[in-house]
C-alpha cells in the first residue's frame, strides 16, 4: 500500500501547488530578489507538474512497493502476471465493485499518461514556435535593419512607434526602431541597451518558455495565466537590476515612463488587460528602492525551492 | 566561411533594395547595371536573385528568354510584419523574443506621465502631485 501513499502525498503536492501559486503572486517580497523568486517559480511549476502526472499514474498502479517510474516500466509483466489488469468477471454485487476500481484505475493511468504527454509536447511545440519566429526575423531583419552610432551594437528598423526587444538565442541580436532613437534621449537609450543585454546574457527567454507554453496549453487555468504575468514581470525587474548597476535609475525611469505612454497603437483586448499595471509596477520600484532580501532569506527561499522540486522526482523515480 | 556568408547577405539586401526602389520587374543584367559600382558577376546577380526567389522575397516571371525579377511585397509590408510581432498586436506574448516595455493607456499612462514630471522637476522642489 505504498504505493498509494505515495500517490497520494504525490496529489497532495500537485493540488498545493495551486494556492502555493496564488500565494506567490501576492507576495510582496519577490519584487526584492527577483532572482530567488523566480527560482520558487520554477521549482512551484515542475513540482505541480511531476506531481500531477505520478499521483495519476501511482492512482491507475499501485505497484505495492515500487516507484511510478518503475511501475511504469513494468507495465507489461503487470498484465502477462494478470495481477493488477485482470478483468474480473463480474458476479452480481460482489463482482461489480472490482470492476468499478478497474475502470477507475485504467481512467486515472489514462489520464497521467496524457498528461504527461501533453506537458512534453507543449514544451516541444512552444520551443520549434520560437525557434522559427525567430528565424524569420533574422530574416527580414537581414534585409531591412540598419546600424546607428546611438545604438552601438543595436540595429535599426525604419518604423515611427516606440519598439525595443531583443532576439535571444546564439547569434542574438537588439532591435529598436526608428520612433524609440527619436523619443528617448542618449542616457535613456544605453538604459534600453543595458536592459535587453541583460535579458540577452542570462537567457531569460529560457526563463519564460514554459510557463509560456503552459498558459497556451491550458488557456482557461488562471493559475497558469497568472504564473507567466508573474514571472514575466519579475524577468523584466531583474534585466532593470542589472541595467542600474552601468546607469543611474532615472534614464531607465524615464525611459520606461517615455516609452510606455508613447504607445499610438490601439492594443487588442485582452492582451493589455493582462499585463495591467506592469510598468507601473516596475517605475514605482526603482523611484522607491526596495531593499534586497537579507542573503539568509534568499538561502532559505533557494532550500525550498530545491527539495519542493525534488520532492515529486524522489517520489516517481526511487 | 563566415565571410562568404555575410557578403551573400549583404548583396541580397542590396539587391532587394534595388528590387524595392524600381516600379518595373527587372531583369539579371538590368539588376547589375544599377549595381555598377560594386562590380558583380553576371552569374552572381543570378544566383543571389534566385536566392531570394526561393526565400519568397522575390517573384520571377518569364519575359521570352530571360527572367525579370520583383518584390513579393513592399518594403513596408516587412518591415510592419517584423514590428507587429515585436509591439504584440497579435494579442499573444511569445517567448521568442523579449521586449523593454510595453504601451499602456488610461489610468497607468496617466501615473507614469505624473511619475516622469515628479523626476523631471526633481531640483529639491516638490514635484506636486495631482
Amino acid at each position: 500500500m505504498e504505493g498509494l501513499a505515495d500517490a497520494a502525498l504525490l496529489a497532495v503536492v500537485a493540488i498545493g501547488s495551486v494556492p502555493g501559486a496564488s500565494a506567490l503572486r501576492q507576495a510582496s517580497w519577490p519584487r526584492r530578489s527577483p532572482a530567488a523568486a523566480i527560482l520558487l517559480w520554477q521549482a512551484l511549476g515542475l513540482a505541480g507538474g511531476l506531481a500531477a502526472v505520478g499521483a495519476l499514474v501511482g492512482l491507475g498502479l499501485p505497484g505495492g512497493r515500487t516507484s511510478v517510474v518503475r511501475s511504469v516500466l513494468h507495465l507489461g509483466t503487470a498484465f502477462q502476471v494478470g495481477g493488477v489488469f485482470r478483468v474480473p468477471v463480474p458476479v452480481g454485487v460482489a463482482g461489480a465493485l472490482p470492476a468499478v476500481l478497474m475502470a477507475l484505475r485504467l481512467a486515472c493511468l489514462t489520464a497521467g499518461l496524457a498528461l504527461l504527454a501533453l506537458l512534453c509536447w507543449v514544451l516541444v511545440a512552444a520551443s520549434v514556435a520560437a525557434v522559427q519566429a525567430r528565424r524569420r526575423q533574422r530574416l527580414l531583419l537581414s534585409l531591412l535593419a540598419h546600424g546607428d552610432p546611438k545604438v552601438p551594437g543595436a540595429l535599426v528598423v525604419d518604423y515611427p512607434t516606440a519598439a525595443a526587444y531583443c532576439l535571444p538565442g546564439l547569434r542574438s541580436k537588439i532591435v529598436v526602431s526608428v520612433g524609440t532613437l527619436e523619443l528617448l534621449g542618449r542616457g535613456e537609450l544605453a538604459a534600453v541597451l543595458a536592459h535587453e543585454r541583460a535579458h540577452l546574457r542570462e537567457r531569460h527567454d529560457l526563463v519564460l518558455l514554459p510557463f509560456t507554453a503552459l498558459r497556451r496549453a491550458f488557456p482557461r487555468s488562471a493559475t497558469c495565466a497568472e504564473a507567466d504575468r508573474a514571472v514575466a514581470l519579475l524577468v523584466e525587474m531583474l534585466a532593470d537590476d542589472h541595467a542600474l548597476r552601468a546607469l543611474p535609475a532615472r534614464e531607465l525611469v524615464s525611459a520606461l515612463v517615455r516609452f510606455g505612454t508613447a504607445g499610438t497603437c490601439a492594443t487588442p483586448n485582452g492582451a493589455l488587460a493582462a499585463a495591467e499595471g506592469e510598468v507601473a509596477a516596475r517605475v514605482a520600484r526603482l523611484l522607491q528602492p526596495v531593499r534586497p532580501l537579507p542573503a539568509g532569506a534568499v538561502a532559505a527561499i533557494c532550500l525550498a525551492a530545491g527539495l519542493l522540486a525534488a520532492t515529486p522526482v524522489a517520489l516517481l523515480l526511487v | 566561411m563566415l565571410t562568404t556568408v555575410n557578403r551573400l547577405g549583404e548583396l541580397e539586401r542590396a539587391i532587394m533594395d534595388v528590387l524595392w526602389e524600381t516600379d518595373t520587374a527587372l531583369t539579371v543584367r538590368e539588376v547589375s547595371a544599377r549595381l555598377t559600382e560594386r562590380n558583380l558577376a553576371h552569374t552572381t546577380v543570378m544566383t543571389v536573385l534566385d536566392r531570394l526567389a526561393k526565400k519568397g522575397f522575390a517573384r520571377r516571371q518569364r519575359d521570352g528568354r530571360a527572367w525579370r525579377y520583383c518584390p513579393s511585397a513592399t518594403r513596408e509590408t516587412y518591415v510592419a510584419e517584423l514590428m507587429l510581432t515585436a509591439l504584440d498586436q497579435t494579442g499573444d506574448r511569445t517567448a521568442a523574443l523579449t521586449r523593454f516595455a510595453q504601451s499602456v493607456s488610461g489610468v497607468e499612462a496617466e501615473v507614469l506621465r505624473e511619475a516622469l514630471e515628479v523626476i523631471e522637476g526633481d531640483g529639491g522642489v516638490d514635484g506636486g502631485t495631482g
